[in-house]
Formats: C-alpha cells, structure tokens, sequence
C-alpha cells in the first residue's frame, strides 16, 4: 500500500507542477488587513494540513511576496481548518525518497526555509487552532510569536519519535531553547501531545485564546476568526512595540538557565536519559538516542553542527527498518480506524453489557461517554457494584488528571444503569456479553437475551477463545450473533478484534465496527475459528513458553529474552497478566483444536499451577509473587518445586538465548502467516495491527508480517527446520511461508 | 409581562377563570456598592428595611398579607430562610408563614412568580409580599473541606489524647480558606469570563459595551435626578447616615472608560469593570394582591402582572442569552408582538451580554439555527429600552434585582403612558425570565 502512497504522491506533485501559476495557488493565502498579513493554509485536497512539497512551495512564494509588500508591517499564519494547524511533515513525501542523503536534503529545505521565517524582519505570529504537530510545531516555533486557542482539539507536539524518526526542521536546535534542555527531551522523547494551557505554562506558546459558543456564526468559524482577530492585535503589538520579544525572565528561569549552562550539569543530562532511553528501548529503537545527539551537537558545538546532524540523522533514520515498521503501523492503524462495511443501518443508542466483571465494565467504560445509553448487568449486587466503581474510577481518574471537570464525569455517568434484570432489553440496539467463558452460560445466556430484546437487536459476544459459531449454535438469529474480542484493560488496550462466521450478516459487522470505532479502538475483522486470530497466534508462543521454563530457564530470564526482543511484556509476565487459568483454558481447548502443533510446554504445568492457585496477578500468585503497593516482583519460589517435576532436558543445539528468542517469535509468526493463508485474516496490515496493538508484537519489528519481509522468510524457514528437527511439528513452517522463502520478491507488505 | 390598570385597554389580556393579579406597590433599599454604608449589616437588616419601607408606602396593616418569600443568592447560614427573619423583625405578624427561594440573578423574579401562579392564582392567598435581598459586603467564606473534616471530627472525639491527635493531624494546607466565587459550579467559569466569551461570539466590540455602559450611567443619573426612582426608600443605618440614593451611578466619558484593562480575559478581553454590573448590597420588595383584594382594601393598583415564562439553555456557551429565548416565548403566550410593547425592562448583567443578546434578537441565522423559529427575534427599539438607567449604574443585587424591574416598569408605563411591559433577566445556570 506504500506503492498506492507514493502514486498519491507523484499525483499531487503533478497538480502542483500544472498548477504552479501563483495566480492559482491553492494551497497557502493571504490578504492584507491594514498593515497586517494574514497568510491562510488549507489543503484542498484533505481533512488536514500537512507539509507537502505544494504547500512549502506555495508558503514561500506567498512569504517572499509578504516581505516585498511595502504595506505589510507583519504578518499572522492561521490555518481555515477547523481543528488542525498543520498536522505534520507529509510522511509519503519522505517515504519516496530512495537513500538518507534525499532525505536529509528535504530536512535541509525545511530548515533553511524555517530559517528565513525565524530571521523575518516583519513579526510572523503564529495562530494555532487544532493539531500542530510534527513540521507543523517546528513552523510555529521558528515564528516570532505564538496564541493558541484552549479548544481541547488544539495541541501541540512532536510526534517524529513514534515514526522512528526526529524533529527534522529545526525542532530538536529550536525547542531546547524554548522550554529548556529537559522539557525539551520529554517533549521529543515522548512525543506526547501537550495541551495549550500546559504550552502556555512551558513557554511553547505566548497568549492563549478562548474557544466560543453559537454566535453569529457557527462556533468553529466564529472561534478561528476570534482567534485571527487576536492574533492581528499582537502582530500589530509586535510591530508598535507595546509587546516585547524578548520575555523578562522569571527567578525560577534564571536559575535553571545558569544550571544549565555549566557543561558538567549538561553531561549529567545527556547521561540520565540516554539511560532511561536505553532502559525503555532496550537500544532496539535507533531515533530516541539520535535525537538526544543531535540535541547535544547543537548545544555542545554550535547552532552549524547541530543543524547538520540533525538534517544527517533525519536523513539515516529514515532508511531504518525500525523507522519503516513504526509508519507502516500508522498507515495500519488509520486504515483499522475506518469502516469498510459502510454505514449501518441503524446507529447503536443503547447499548447493554452482561456481566460487570474487569471486561465488562471496561466496555462499559469506552461506551458511556460517546454519547451511548449504557446499561452494566450482572447477577450479584457485588458483582455489578465493583463493576460500576470501576467505571466510576476511571472517570474519577480523568477528573484528577483534570482532562474532564467533575460535572463531566457525572453528566457522562448518568448514561450508566446498572441493573441486575433484563429491564430495558427491549430497547436495547446492541448486546455485548461478557460473561465467564464457558459454552453453556453462554448458550443459557444467549436463550435469556433473545427472549427480551427487539429483534433489530445485535448480540455480540466478548470471548477470547470459543468458537463464535458455536456460541451462535444457541441462537435463534445467528446473523445477528457476532465475536467482539477486547484486551485487558479495554481503557488502555487499543485493538479490538472482531470475528464473523459465514452466517453473520454484513449489516451486523458494519454495526459492531461502528461501536468499536466509536469506542476509539483499533479494529480488525477476521474469520471464525478456534482462537480467531491473536489468541491463536499467542497460544503456540506460550506453549514454547513453559516449555523454556520446563527446560529450566527461570521466569526472569523469560522475561528479559522477551523484552530484549522488543515485546513490552515479558512472556512469563504476560501470561501473569492474562491470568494462568485463562492460558490454561485456552492451552486445552486450542490444543484439542490443531492438535499436537500447539503443543510444546506440558499443560499439566498450567492446570497444576491453577490447582495451587497460582491464577496470575489476580490472585496474587502465578510466576511471579505480587504484593499489593510493591512494583518489584520475586519469581514464586513454589514454581520452582513445581517445574522441577516437570523437568525437561534442554537441547543445547537449539538453546542459545537468539534461539529461545527465536523458538518463542516464530512460532507465534509462523501462526499469523497460517491465519492468512486460512483466510481468517482478511490481509497482512489487519495481522500486523492486531498482533502489535493487542499482543504487543514488537512495534520495532512492525508486526508479524512486516518482520518475516525485513528478516527474511528463507532465513526464518531455515531457523525453524532446526527446531523442527529437534521439536517436530511445532515448527514446520506453513506454505505460504514456505512459498516466500522461495521467493524472495513475495513480500506481504511494500 | 406588566400591564399598567389605568390606560385604555387595546386588549384585554385576562384569561377567563383566571383572577386578575396586580401590583399594589414596591419598594427597594437604596443599591449600595458592597463594602460601603452597608458594610456592617447582615442581609435580613437589608431586608426588614425594605419590608418596613414597604409597610410605610402602602400602610399595609401588619398582618394583612397571607405569606411572605424572599428571593436570595449567597445565602448566610445563620438565616437561611431570610424571608422569615426578615419579616419578623419587620414587625410582620409571627402567624404569616415565609420561605426562601434561589434562582440565581432571577431569584426575586421566582419569589414574585410563586406568589403569583403558586399562591394567588391557585387560591391559596389573597396577598403576598415577594422580595430580594443580596449581601456582598459580607459573604461566607469557609475553612476547607479537610479542616471542616477534622473540626467535626473534634466534636465527636471522647477522649483528650484522640482530640490532641486531630488537632496535630492539622496541617498548613488545611487553613486555607474556601471563598465563594461568582461561577457557575458545572462549568467552573465565572460569569464575567462567559460574558466576555458571548460578547467576542457575537463581535461585540469594547466600543459598542463602553457606550452602552455610558448610556445606562447617563440615563440611571437623569433618572435619579429628576426624582423618577421613586422606588428608593430612605434608610437610616444603624450608627452610619441615612441612606437615600443609590451611589453607584457614575456617568464617565468614553476616554475614561477606554483606559480600564479588560477585567476577566487578558490581554485581549473586551469586558471591564466599568462595562460590567459591580457588587452590590441591596434588597426591595413588592405587594402584590389579586384585583379583588386590592380592591377591597381601597387600593389603587399600579399594574396587572399578566404572564410569565422561564427559559434555560446551555450553561457554558449561551449563559447569558436568555432574554433572546424568554422574550418571544412569553409575548407568545400572552398574545402580543414585540410592536405592542410600550417599556422594555432588561436586566444589564453586562454590556456586552445586553449588545449579545440584542445581537441574537437581531439574527435570522441564529433564530433559526439554535431557537428553531423561522425568522429573527426582532430587537426592542433603544427609545423603550432601560429609559432610567439600569443593573450597569443602578448596580446589581443578585437576589433583588428582579422586584427592581418589575416597579419600575410598572413606573415607567405609569409615567410614559404605555400599555405593556416586558422584563427578562438572564441568570446563572443559563436560566431566565
């Protein structure tokens, strides 16, 4: 889909050499207003600003006509989109590009042209309304003057890090001495997204506008025009002196500044977050350190030398395979974030969920604030009590972090009912069940919800391992039966993987996507089988899991194989998270499905461990011992007694630490590639998404399918007939695999 | 809606089965900016003042009327129910039941309308007394919350070593003080903030607030001067002068006025003080009777109050613009049209709230994309509009503004020899009437 990309690409820049008369420009405008600019982006072609090579081209004609206009004094740049400023560099603009040194040109033309808006003799000052990230935040900053408005849609920040790559217009020289050496690498590091009352506070932006309601004109246009007014003032202020540049320093400031300057404090620096940079990352990701060398190449040696490492660091990292994954990711996730079976026919209102254990009332949770009537059922009173405290929580959370005001969180909780009847089913659009997984609740649970609910109405089914047709066995309109998996904790998790069977209507899938868009999650739709897609390409890795244990490896040194790899969670760990029991389950149950190929690790070693009540976090015990209010965790000394009576011995042909990692990662990539060629995947980018958003595949990697085209199938058949020698079955790679190995210009993603 | 009793009648607004209810009079204590002659008094002094100044101008015998409700805002907690305190030491009879009501800036306008459709029409009294009373010269201001805790806490403890434990347990943190703002609770934004936010919605100007605050200084002194506020009732203030006249009437010059910085939203704001309502203390009161009784008892009523209607919107964005939806809806009720009304009485909360709302009343796009209606409002012609000043100059006592109106409408018709009138007030919850 990349070649699609870069078809956008050369399409757009062939418009913009048709059109590139300046009479016609389409992209960037501006007028007068007394003495006053007013330059306007809006990109016709698109929901948002980005800086595309029409744009920058059209930004400097219409700068180099502001600065020979004799009745301009200064100038204001606002964009005509309502929620967006400039979203950030045009990401396929870099994409085409063939080598580092194409990219680093591009970085230098950003710079250069920063550098011109920096230097203007006339005061530019910046007007934010709505995203200004990435390119976009380094424009505003090389401006002389910045007002944002606090519309919760305006933030500001530089996102390049989560792309693999850095600020590459003068961000990473610019930034530090705007906010100072450490908000400047929380900044860059994180990529976070900073709020205008939180930018005001760092200095990022100057004056802060406030957002209006229905006037004379819609709130949005009346709001950009408010904000263009003000904004027109401080220009004019700028110019007649009655606002000052440069700000007086507060005592805070002064001290910082000469802390600062002494060069021990600043290695000192450079030395703590490398550090927690290389904690974080493992050094898997290559951007995080060079921004923090670029950073220091400018404040260490000079503006020259840090402009050049930074345009050459953009350059190299965008020819990382680390850099690749994580674009092709968010490609990925904006494709999962759209709805191919079209609008449903009906829009779910009301909304019912069974069941207010940590699932269902974290469904409950990403439903009632988008605007859905949300009923919460259980059977007991303390059930469903815990279930609404933790709704309650979470919005009570958001209060104290003050991203929503109390009266927020109380309007939104009145879309909540809890219930322990069937009160209500009548008008209830959709249902999503997330009781205990076990085929017959579920069936007594499905007869229980048809004999109430209308019959438009969609039942859907949260589990993470049972067959959905099975579930639907039950049913009496299994075209309105449906499998929404979501991932613990459903606030936080951003997959939600939702399976069909043959018998499920396609209204009935429009429907559940919308809800899970509407949720905010990233969707994957996949056929039905045992364990669908990411618990079946999970359960083969766990199963390698607790055979490394059984082979003697401890959980900790699981753990950092694991991590070392790039997964978030270690594997000991991660099975902790799930819940012992719950991989037990799904161990036996999938186990009986594909048959010996699951198998691995004794599932004797799960069940025994359940017996013992080993059960994970939740029960306190599972490879780990968890003591409430502690991070740290000990290996459970019990385990060991335990896996001793499973003891295998370790093969040391195949039982080097890269081969355990590999045991453990091919196998679950060996699974995903099967899912596709089975056709429960509908593609690979669905693969990737839902192996790295809900399984935690290395992002680094890009997910499963981008890893065997950047590793290569034929190096990853060949490790695996090893372990297949050793291990059997487990690890004979499926067909498709084996039809890429054989030739290497099959690749799953471009 | 007032509709005065001695002009001829156009047409008859009385609704069959319903009883005619009149105006018999009303009074209010001079409107003092808080923190000045006042400063000493608690609200219900303010209050019996203007009940004694009521009881003074009509000679109501003091057990005359059925029931007494007051309207308040930032209530003291040691008389909560102001209405009777008031009353009592007004020498009111003990037997006449009182209570208390809120409704932020329209909290009197409650008083009078529970009186009216609650009392009066449903044949639960023949005279009432409604009022309002706001106190800013003194508000509660409370320890917080966690020393509040800690205190009741002290109440309960039984032994000495648990109260030494509570008392060491207080903290620097815990003595700092809870002072009551002027925002609204579900929006944390204080009124002037919401007020400037309206004015920029609908590009008011700093100029167009500056005048407007100019003309109702100006008006409220030629008022004051030719002796039109007859409403004011003299008060001798325990140990201080006798009050006459309300002192915050300062007609300035639009020079004077442009050098104030914006109050609420800086830099760029438009509202200041001087375009905005200040903090006043001040109370008023009105009898108000049904035709019959007033009759009966010899009096010459001033005016029928016809119809009323309550309105509430958006408290973030459309906080003020109440008027805009109260004035077509209650002149639909009653059966008028904007061109049968002889005095319009709008409550200033702030310039740039009256210039919004005439600005929305002006708007076909806004009738029609948020009050559904197919055409604009239609704005009340400035030559009958707060002839005698306003909340602006006259100064703004939250729980006593509303009886203000309603006299002086009742005033006004009398004096320019109208037929209708139209009050509207916006409040805090986005409410109005």
């Amino acid at each position: 889909f990349l070649t699609c990309a870069y078809f956008v690409f050369l399409f757009r820049y062939l418009i913009s050499y048709l059109f590139s008369c300046p009479c016609l420009r389409s992209f960037v405008n501006y007028e007068v207003k007394e003495d006053v600019a007013v330059i306007r982006m809006n990109d016709p072609n698109s929901k948002v600003n980005t800086l595309s090579v029409q744009m920058q081209t059209e930004m400097t004609e219409v700068f180099n006509e502001v600065l020979a206009n004799n009745a301009v004094q200064s100038a204001v740049l606002i964009s005509s989109k309502p929620g967006c400023f400039i979203a950030g560099a045009d990401i396929n603009m870099i994409q085409a590009c063939k080598t580092a040194e194409e990219v680093t040109k591009l970085s230098q033309e950003g710079q250069k042209m920063f550098e011109r808006i920096e230097n203007s003799p006339k005061p530019i000052v910046a007007a934010i309304n709505g995203s200004c990230l990435g390119g976009g935040l380094e424009f505003a900053i090389a401006c002389q003057y910045r007002v944002a408005t606090k519309s919760k849609k305006t933030v500001l920040g530089t996102p390049e890090v989560m792309l693999g790559l850095l600020p590459g217009a003068g961000g990473t020289q610019r930034l530090p001495k705007m906010v100072g050496i450490p908000g400047a690498f929380d900044m860059m590091l994180t990529g976070k997204n900073i709020r205008a009352d939180k930018a005001k506070k760092m200095g990022l932006v100057h004056q802060l506008v406030d957002p209006l309601g229905p006037g004379l004109k819609s709130p949005e246009e009346r709001t950009i025009e408010y904000l263009e007014e003000v904004a027109i003032q401080c220009a004019k202020d700028i110019v007649n002196k009655k606002i000052a540049l440069t700000r007086k320093k507060g005592l805070m400031q002064k001290a910082q500044d000469y802390v600062l300057g002494i060069e021990f404090v600043r290695q000192q620096i450079y030395k703590t977050v490398t550090g927690k940079v290389m904690k974080m990352s493992k050094g898997l990701y290559p951007a995080p350190l060079k921004i923090i060398e670029t950073v220091k190449a400018g404040l260490e040696q000079g503006p020259d030398s840090g402009y050049l490492a930074e345009a050459q660091n953009f350059g190299k990292l965008a020819m990382t395979s680390e850099s690749n994954a994580l674009i092709g990711l968010y490609h990925g996730q904006v494709a999962c974030k759209k709805n191919r079976f079209g609008v449903p026919e009906r829009p779910v209102k009301n909304l019912a969920i069974l069941g207010a254990g940590l699932m269902g009332a974290g469904i409950a949770q990403v439903t009632v604030d988008k605007g859905i009537n949300t009923i919460l059922k259980d059977t007991m009173v303390d059930g469903l009590s815990r279930g609404q405290q933790q709704v309650y929580k979470g919005f009570n959370d958001k209060t104290k972090k003050k991203t929503i005001t109390s009266f927020e969180r109380d309007s939104i909780l009145s879309s909540l009912t809890g219930q322990l009847d069937y009160k209500g089913f009548e008008k209830v659009d959709m249902v999503i069940e997330a009781v205990f997984e076990d085929l017959n609740i579920k069936h007594k649970v499905i007869k229980e919800v048809e004999a109430v609910i209308s019959p438009h109405c969609i039942f859907a089914t949260n589990t993470s391992a049972l067959p959905i047709k099975d579930i639907a066995a039950a049913s009496k309109r299994p075209e309105k039966v449906i499998g929404m998996h979501y991932f613990s904790p459903v606030d936080k998790m951003q997959l939600l993987e939702i399976i069909t069977t043959d018998k499920t209507s396609k209204d009935t899938t429009a429907s559940a996507v919308a809800v899970g868009l509407k949720q905010g999650k990233v969707i994957i739709v996949v056929g039905d089988g045992p364990g669908f897609y990411t618990t079946r390409c999970l359960a083969p890795m766990l199963a390698e899991a607790v055979r490394v244990l059984q082979e003697g490896v401890d959980p900790k040194k699981l753990d950092a194989l694991t991590t070392g790899f790039g997964f978030p969670v270690g594997a000991a760990t991660l099975a902790d998270e799930v819940g012992i029991d719950v991989a037990a389950h799904v161990a036996e149950d999938l186990g009986k499905a594909f048959g010996s190929r699951f198998g691995g690790g004794n599932v004797e070693v799960l069940k025994t461990m359940v017996e013992k009540g080993f059960k994970g976090r939740k029960s306190g015990k599972g490879c780990y011992v968890y003591t409430p209010g502690l991070k740290s965790k000990d290996v459970n000394p019990d385990l060991e007694d335990l896996l001793e009576k499973y003891k295998l011995a370790a093969n040391p042909s195949v039982s080097s630490d890269s081969d355990v990692q590999f045991r453990l990662v091919s196998r679950f990539v060996n699974e995903a590639v099967m899912c596709l060629q089975e056709g429960i995947l509908n593609g690979p980018v669905e693969g990737d998404i839902g192996a790295v958003f809900g399984l935690g595949f290395p992002p680094c990697l890009g997910g499963p399918f981008r890893f065997v085209d950047t590793f290569g199938a034929d190096k990853l058949v060949e490790k695996m007939r090893r372990f297949e020698h050793v291990y059997g079955n487990q690890f004979t790679p499926c067909q498709l695999l084996l039809d890429h190995a054989k030739d290497s210009n099959k690749r799953f993603q471009n | 809606v007032v509709a005065p009793i001695q002009t001829k009648s156009k047409k008859t607004l009385a609704k069959p089965g319903v009883k005619n209810i009149v105006l018999v009079d009303g009074v209010r204590t001079p409107f003092l900016t808080s923190g000045t002659t006042y400063a000493d008094l608690m609200p219900h002094d303010l209050a019996r003042a203007a009940l004694q100044g009521l009881l003074h101008r009509t000679s109501l015998p003091k057990d005359a009327v059925d029931y007494v409700i007051y309207g308040t805002v930032i209530q003291e907690v040691k008389t909560s129910n102001v209405a009777r305190e008031a009353s009592l030491g007004a020498g009111f009879s003990d037997k006449i039941p009182c209570h208390t009501v809120t409704m932020a800036c329209i909290s009197s306008n409650v008083a009078m309308t529970t009186g009216t459709s609650g009392m009066i029409a449903a044949g639960q009294c023949d005279a009432i007394v409604a009022g309002g009373v706001e106190f800013m010269s003194d508000v509660p201001i409370r320890h917080s919350r966690k020393m509040r805790k800690t205190m009741l806490a002290l109440n309960r403890a039984k032994t000495l070593g648990q109260r030494l434990s509570l008392i060491g347990s207080i903290r620097m943190a815990h003595l700092t003080p809870e002072l009551p703002a002027v925002a609204e609770f579900s929006t944390a934004e204080t009124m002037g903030h919401s007020a400037d936010r309206l004015a920029a919605a609908f590009g008011v100007s700093r100029l167009e607030q500056d005048e407007f605050a100019l003309r109702s200084h100006t008006l409220a002194k030629q008022a004051q001067d030719s002796g039109l506020l007859s409403d004011v009732i003299s008060f001798k203030v325990p140990g201080r002068d006798m009050v006459s006249k309300d002192n915050g009437i300062r007609p300035s010059s639009m020079e004077q006025l442009a050098k104030l910085k914006p109050a609420f939203i800086k830099p760029h704001g438009t509202v200041t003080a001087a375009n905005s309502s200040f903090l006043t203390d001040g109370a008023s009161a009105v009898l108000i009777m049904s035709e019959e009784k007033a009759l009966a008892m010899g009096y010459k009523p001033k005016a029928y109050l016809r119809d009323f209607v309550y309105v509430s919107q958006d408290p973030k964005d459309q906080l003020l613009l109440g008027p805009t939806y109260g004035t077509p809806k209650v002149l639909e009720r009653a059966g008028l049209t904007m061109n049968d009304i002889d005095v319009f009485e709008f409550h200033e909360a702030f310039a740039g709230q009256i210039m919004a709302n005439l600005k929305a009343m002006d708007s076909d796009w806004f009738a029609q994309t948020y009050m559904g209606r197919k055409t604009k409002v239609g704005t009340p012609p400035m030559e009958k509009f707060n002839l005698w000043g306003g909340s602006l100059s006259l100064g703004h006592p939250f729980g006593a503004t509303g009886c203000r109106l309603v006299t002086t409408v009742a005033h006004r018709l009398q004096k320019e020899g109208g037929q209708y009138g139209l009050v509207a007030a916006c409040a805090a919850g986005g409410q109005v009437t």
